[in-house]
């Protein structure tokens, strides 16, 4: 029992992590329906950069005063969240709004060969090995202060919580109440109708990767300070979850995509405890087949995405 | 001045040549009709108007100011609005929220007033504010799209089909509210098939063939031409 306990407390934790990963994914799928391949990869050229900024530049270390660390932590992720906005940003401005008026396949084929420059940039960067940091934050366990044994929540994955959980209400937040998330939604619905209407639609267009970016980014600082690691093909295994959990919240749905992450981040800690762990990529896998097959819009249906 | 002038647009689909230099124009208060059969390039005269198409050549003038080449947002926020083809609602959004999104372009506070004036126009929207758009019938999608347009307070509605599958009586509410919005002030560009009720509110009307205009006269003169008759009002 406490052992499940555990192993859900976990899969929580990672499916947090997805959900911002998911959250990229779904949200541009929603607005002009591509699958943006490179958002994987720009996840770990995230982690890439949190690493440089903690290793390198700020040099934190399990022996840095707590307030300070704070301090750091919130800026690594304010500067990550910055970059990888601006890469996301970039990256349409030069694989996808050339071809915004092109077949659908042009995109497609654009963000595979965008996530291979974005891993070889990754390669050439870091190397192929896996590159590391040492754990920083406090190993303590939050429920044995409380008085609670047998299972433990750490101060990571209270980290990984109060990280993920203010972007994803302030995410639900913009798209619901402000005038730009209204031209956001509209543009998800009918881009030409919105652009009669007087949105900017290629500005919301861009406004989107900007933010599906600034979250991938918020993704890999919490995904290094969690795992301690980070190797240039990361984004292949956290894409395909992430991807598969936007499918099976139903793709374009916000609150799909967390609820498909929590639920994958579970089905990931389950199959790597009680299965194997080289088998957990193949289940996930299955499940996204599984889904394409017998539920194709997923558990919510594809709100953003579906026109009239 | 014309308010809206549009001089030898040429519009292409890639090869697809749908304009072929179409001319006309629009004065201030008016409602001119522009009339043909389907496929002639009257929502492509539309959709270059509201800068969706980039004209190959010619001009548009919005008041002698020039409007084509601008991006849709720029050409609403000039004052030019368009309720589309097929209404193109938001159909995950409630009444309200389309309202609202009529009123994107204009940057200060919309008044309720302006609210009300569309619920007073169409009484049957007001029963459903907060009713999502795709739950409602084609007539009440068509009231929606022309009250969704109107929230922008165009200078010039542009109509494209707006009594595209409805019932008649439907129809002849749809053109008598198109008449009062034009007597409050509102200028408008109707596209229609249905040339006879068009051709019944209009001032003048032009007659679009194959992307050109082959005819322009007051709505008088072509519901009483033979030609127009024989082609468009089903008369023999
Ligand atoms: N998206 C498109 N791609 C290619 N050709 C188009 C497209 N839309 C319209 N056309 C062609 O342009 C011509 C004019 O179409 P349209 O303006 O829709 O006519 P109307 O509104 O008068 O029925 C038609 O021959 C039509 O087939
Ligand atoms: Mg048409």
């Amino acid at each position: 029992m406490e052992q499940i306990l555990q192993t859900i407390i976990i899969g929580l934790s990672n499916g947090l992590i997805f959900a911002l990963v998911a959250l990229g994914y779904t949200l541009v799928y929603g607005i002009i329906e591509l699958i943006n391949f490179a958002h994987g990869d720009l996840f770990m050229l995230g982690s890439f950069i949190a690493f440089v900024l903690i290793s390198s530049v700020f040099v934190i270390t399990a022996d840095t005063p707590l307030t300070l660390m704070v301090a750091q932590i919130a800026l690594i992720i304010a500067i990550t969240m910055i970059a990888t906005a601006a890469i996301n940003l970039s990256i349409e401005r030069v694989a996808y709004k050339p071809l915004r008026n092109a077949p659908k396949l042009a995109p497609l084929i654009s963000a595979i060969g965008m996530s291979f420059v974005l891993q070889n940039i990754a390669l050439l960067i870091f190397g192929p090995a896996n590159k590391s940091v040492n754990a920083i934050l406090p190993s303590v366990n939050i429920l044995s202060a409380v008085g609670i044994t047998g299972v433990t929540i750490s101060a990571e994955q209270v980290f990984v919580a109060i990280v993920t959980i203010p972007l994803l209400i302030a995410l639900t937040w913009f798209v619901n109440k402000t005038r730009q998330g209204r031209a956001m939604r509209a543009t998800a619905q009918d881009p030409d109708t919105a652009g009669l209407m007087g949105v900017n639609v290629d500005r919301t267009i861009a406004i989107t990767f900007l933010i599906g970016g600034a979250l991938a980014g918020a993704a890999g600082v919490v995904q290094i300070l969690y795992n301690n690691t980070s190797v240039w093909n990361l984004g292949f295994r956290f894409g395909l979850n992430a991807f598969t959990s936007a499918v099976l919240g139903g793709i374009g749905n916000l609150q799909g995509a967390v609820l498909g992450a929590l639920v994958l981040g579970l089905i990931n800690a389950f199959s790597d405890r009680y299965l194997a762990a080289n088998w957990t990529n193949a289940i996930v896998f299955a499940v996204l087949i599984g889904i394409l097959v017998f539920k194709p819009t997923g558990l919510l249906g594809q709100q953003l995405a579906d026109r009239a | 001045m014309a308010l809206l002038e549009i001089r030898d647009i040429h519009t292409y689909y890639g090869a697809i040549h749908a304009l072929r230099g179409v001319t006309m124009s629009v004065e201030e208060g008016e409602i001119v009709t522009l009339i043909g059969s389907n496929g002639a390039g009257k929502s492509t005269t539309l959709r270059t108007i509201s800068g969706l198409l980039r004209p190959r050549q010619g001009e548009i003038h919005l008041r002698g100011k020039r409007i084509d080449g601008l991006r849709p947002h720029e050409i609403v926020e000039l004052g030019v609005c368009q309720s589309p083809e097929g209404r193109r609602v938001f159909a995950r959004m409630t009444v309200h929220e389309n309202l609202e999104m009529g009123a994107f372009s204009r940057r200060e506070k919309v008044p309720t007033a302006d609210y009300d004036r569309v619920y007073d126009l169409f009484p049957r929207l007001r029963e459903r504010t907060a009713q999502r758009a795709g739950t409602l019938s084609g007539g009440e999608q068509q009231m929606l799209a022309i009250g969704r347009a109107l929230m922008s307070a165009p200078k010039v509605l542009l109509l494209d089909e707006p009594s595209m599958g409805l019932a008649p009586i439907l129809v002849e509410q749809i053109f008598t509210i198109i008449k009062t919005i034009n007597e409050s002030g509102t200028t408008v560009l109707l596209v229609e098939q249905n040339a006879l009720m068009a051709l019944g509110i209009a001032n003048r009307g032009y007659i679009l063939q194959s992307g050109e205009i082959v005819l322009t006269d007051t709505a008088a003169v072509l519901a009483g031409n033979e030609a127009v008759q024989r082609a468009y009002l089903g008369g023999d």
